[in-house]
């Protein structure tokens, strides 16, 4: 199958998927106990006026399937509705809050790849004792939720030590960066653990392998047979967790930003479904979603180049 | 001449190297466990008991663990609190467990059209974090706990189910499966009788680490105020309350239920995946 084919073939299920999952952010409406007009209001304002505006601004005295569509259709031009608590449109919200959380996301990204890789490279390669604080290390992390991290890490270092802001995010690229070291910590250390764990055990079963006896054999230096004969095979292992670990940092903002009240997508997302502005949590919940299956999409494509061993389409020998 | 090696496998497992941490956490479990069943004999004092001329005070004779921003005493929400961060849990586990096993069952035993369509479901769910779903179903139902721990359940499903339906294509190829079906044994009575024993071990690891994760998902949820009822004593809520503890300069009433979370979830990390490592040894 040439490369071209599998792609839009994946790209189909994929659109496929996204249908399925857009349907039920949109049909768990219809799961709230008393009609849907009485559930987006939730006890804001019931007077008729309102009924009427929220009945027709939902068209909700349509049938269920031309609601669905013409959400989905607005959707896809970048509407998501109107927020019921701000009474502004979602995607002006969702765009004032996005940089903080993009930032927030990516930092805790760069710390994830870097130190999680790092340290199961270190682990697999020492050996001994430096392996097991590692792996005590990582138990840990891993057993960790983000909101304690990010609740033990503010009285450490903001009010005990006083390095870092307690909260907020900051204004100016630098002081958002100085904001948000703090959270993007609390939010990376659990895949930093994972992470760790996945390349540790990846590489050790490398190790194992004859073609690595055959190298070392041939007199190639110890450093360029870990590099490129047992860390390039485990690429592809780290890869395959990629959607896995961008979806666990997105939804994990909403504890991290709880905790430092940063005013990013994650906050937002608590906030509105404390006050139940459902069109907010809404659009929240599908790019999420869809963010994830993009990943996979993407990891699905590139793994046959970092691992040629690979067939498109099977995931094969990584897990 | 033969010399018959004769031992005692049970114990033999139990004194290989490196199981003290094993053994360590299995006991802290069961202390968590009794201490949750026993709550209202154990706790010292009521848990909700408001005491704000008390408040933040450190450990004392009467309150050997100190009170946090209200007053309340911290041993007694703590051990009152052990009750609902586990009961919840408890409830995704069996939930995700029993449905999952037999979805699992059902996809690998028939396969074809419905195995195939479980799949699909499968990857769908996959594509939701649990969180994101507890929340979701928060944003319809409002807060309890309930509806997020059946959520979760759904979120945690298709772990089991995956699991379950792979043990299953492996045991269907197993001769005694034939041997039975030519005796006429009907295709439930070989899953139920012969099938779900063999494969029970694994997937009771894969739920027992699921009881971690799960514990995380729910205690987040009711640090965000969205999962148990505000006045019920909660670890994940508990730690909320420290916060502003925290902020004060006094962390103690903040730092325990932490580590109450830490320690339970590592606990039974260890603990499932010490079982996995077992029955994979026994199956090689």
């Amino acid at each position: 199958m040439t490369f071209l084919r599998f792609a839009l073939r994946r790209l189909a299920e994929m659109a496929a998927t996204l249908l399925a999952a857009s349907f039920l952010i949109f049909g768990a409406m219809y799961l709230a106990p008393g009609n849907p007009a009485s559930f987006l209001l939730s006890g804001r304002s019931a007077s008729p006026e309102a009924f009427r505006a929220i009945n027709a601004q939902y068209h909700l005295n349509d049938p269920f399937w031309q609601q669905y569509l013409r959400w989905l259709g607005q959707v896809l031009r970048g509407d998501f509705g109107r927020s019921i608590e701000y009474r502004t449109p979602v995607s002006t919200l969702l765009a004032s809050r996005l940089p903080s959380t993009l930032l927030l996301v990516a930092m805790a990204l760069a710390l994830v790849v870097v130190i999680g890789l790092a340290l199961g490279w270190t682990g697999a390669v020492r050996g001994g004792a430096t392996d097991s604080t590692i792996l005590v290390a990582t138990t840990f992390a891993v057993g960790t939720p983000s909101f304690v991290a990010a609740v033990l890490l503010q009285g450490l270092f903001s009010v005990k030590l006083g390095w870092f802001p307690s909260s907020g995010t900051g204004s100016g690229p630098a002081s958002m960066l100085w904001h948000l070291t703090l959270p993007a910590l609390a939010l990376a250390h659990y895949l930093i653990g994972m992470l760790a764990r996945v390349t540790r055990s990846a590489m050790l079963e490398v190790m194992g392998h004859e073609h690595v006896t055959v190298a070392r054999s041939r007199g190639v230096p110890e450093r360029a047979v870990i590099r490129r004969h047992v860390f390039r095979n485990t690429l592809g292992t780290v890869l395959t967790m990629g959607g896995l670990i961008v979806s666990t940092l997105l939804i994990c903002t909403v504890l991290v930003e709880t905790a430092f009240s940063v005013n990013g997508v994650g906050q937002l997302l608590d906030l509105s479904t404390t006050t139940k502005d459902f069109p907010v949590v809404q659009a929240i919940s599908l790019i999420i979603v869809a963010i994830f299956m993009i990943v996979n999409f993407l990891v699905d494509l590139l793994l046959p180049l970092v691992d040629p061993r690979v067939t498109l389409g099977t995931r094969g020998g990584a897990v | 001449m033969t010399i018959a090696l004769v031992r005692r496998p049970g114990l033999a497992r139990i004194r290989t190297r490196g199981s003290w941490l094993y053994l360590l956490c299995l006991g802290f479990l069961a202390v968590v466990v009794l201490l949750a069943l026993l709550a209202p004999w154990l706790s010292p004092h009521d848990p909700n008991a408001v005491d704000l001329g008390n408040a933040l005070a450190g450990p004392s004779a009467a309150h050997p663990l100190g009170v946090d921003g209200s007053g309340r005493d911290t041993a007694s929400r703590l051990i009152t609190g052990a009750r609902t961060s586990l009961l919840g849990p408890l409830g995704v586990v069996l939930f995700s467990t029993v449905a999952g096993v037999i979805v699992g069952t059902a996809a690998g035993w028939r396969g074809g059209w419905l195995d195939s369509l479980l799949s699909r479901t499968t990857e769908l769910v996959f594509a939701f974090p649990g969180l994101l779903l507890a929340i979701l179903i928060v944003s319809i139902y409002g807060e309890g706990l309930i509806a997020p721990v059946i959520a979760l359940g759904m979120a945690y499903l298709p772990y089991v189910s995956r699991l379950t339906r792979s043990l299953v294509l492996a045991e269907r190829e197993r001769p005694f499966v034939e041997a039975y079906q030519v005796q006429g044994h009907s295709g439930l009575q070989i899953c139920l009788r012969h099938v779900l024993p063999n494969i029970a071990p694994v997937v009771l690891a894969q739920s027992t680490v699921n009881f971690g994760y799960a514990l995380i998902d729910l205690a987040g949820l009711s640090f965000l105020g969205l999962g148990v009822p505000a006045l019920t004593p909660d670890w994940g809520r508990m730690v909320f309350d420290g916060e502003s503890a925290i902020q004060a300069g006094y962390p103690l009433c903040a730092i325990l239920p932490c580590a109450a979370i830490v320690l339970t979830v590592v606990a039974f990390n260890v603990v499932g995946e010490r079982w996995a490592d077992r029955v994979a040894r026994r199956d090689r």
